[in-house]
């Protein structure tokens, strides 16, 4: 049973398959922990920035992403639809996919997406193509906006990006969880494996970290940790879940006592 | 011209592929864009760069 369903739980994004439920960032930790990061977490999906090319750092971080690993850049830095369209284009021309997260910030004290941007490129981008995956503030009318631009994927987010709070938007992802007809993946906030399993738990589509493990005390571990979390919660929600009520009801049979 | 903020002063023209060997960048896993156009790699020898040029060049780094 495990297995057959295990076979059959396939994620799919932008017409591409994956068994993995993980998305990996990549960001604040040294080149050579991300491979075993990737390892640990079997995640087939990792996400990248793309910066001015300094001549110190072409050591490139490509080499240490394990071959088979879906790339999917980033638009951090920019400020507004413009500039997310430029950089997306960008990344593609450096020649690893279609895949894009969209990602529009200018405040600087919380980091929150500007979801008016965030749609407005995302109807660029998947005009031109691109696998849209907008990371937004978990808001349905913008949810449903983005899924009529085109996006694969929606991203809301848990709580502001390396927070490591967890899931302080939970009730809003469920809603989005519920009315939006695309996988719906939590990005940003989440800090533990259990808030990871939740999120699973609850039908999000798959789980993205990258603060919880990069400041973890034991990289490879955590991101172990993460992926057992991550299939527990996908496992769980597939199941179905126990109900809950007010009222004790026993769980052992209530005759044949000892005493009787 | 400017590449990634730094002057660099240009006697006629230039193709992208010479600036890039010149600086010591890799011609693969990069991005250029000069006066907000992205060059293809296929127009790396001809596309020819003038001293008022403003050159991008990117690659991937670590992010979330």
């Amino acid at each position: 049973m495990e297995e057959n369903q295990k076979e059959k739980d396939i994620f799919t994004l932008g017409g591409h398959e994956f068994t993995s439920r993980f998305i990996l960032g990549s960001g604040k930790y040294s080149l050579d922990l991300i491979k075993a990061a990737v390892e640990y977490a079997g995640a087939q999906i990792i996400t990248l920035a793309l910066r001015r090319a300094t001549l110190g750092s072409i050591d490139n971080i490509l080499d240490y992403i394990p071959e088979g690993v879906t790339l999917l850049p980033n638009t951090s830095g920019a400020r507004n639809a413009e500039e997310a369209v430029r950089i997306a284009r960008l990344a593609r021309e450096v020649g690893c996919g279609d895949f894009i997260k969209i990602e529009v910030v200018h405040d600087s004290k919380y980091l929150l997406p500007d979801n008016y941007e965030t749609i407005k490129a995302t109807e660029v981008l998947a005009k031109e193509g691109f696998v849209v995956m907008p990371y937004m503030y978990p808001d349905l009318n913008a949810a449903r906006d983005l899924a009529n631009a085109g996006a694969a994927a929606i991203m809301p987010l848990g709580a502001p990006i390396g927070t490591n709070k967890g899931l302080r938007t939970r009730d809003f992802i469920q809603i989005l969880v519920d009315e939006i007809d695309l996988p719906v993946i939590v990005d940003a906030g989440i800090g533990r494996p259990s808030q990871a399993c939740e999120a699973m738990e609850m039908g999000c589509a798959a789980v993205m970290a990258n603060t919880a493990i990069a400041t973890a005390g034991d990289i490879p571990a955590m991101a172990g940790a993460f992926k057992k979390a991550i299939e527990a919660g996908r496992t769980a929600y597939l199941s179905g879940l126990g109900r809950v009520q007010e009222g004790a009801t026993a769980s052992s049979p209530l005759t044949g006592f000892l005493a009787d | 011209m400017r590449v990634n903020d730094e002057q660099i002063s240009l006697d006629g023209t230039m193709p992208v592929v010479e600036l890039l060997q010149m600086k010591g960048y890799p011609l693969t896993r990069i991005a250029v864009e000069v006066n907000g156009q992205i060059v293809p790699k296929a127009k790396y020898e001809t596309y020819e760069l003038h001293d008022e040029d403003t050159v991008e060049i990117v690659c991937f780094v670590g992010g979330g």
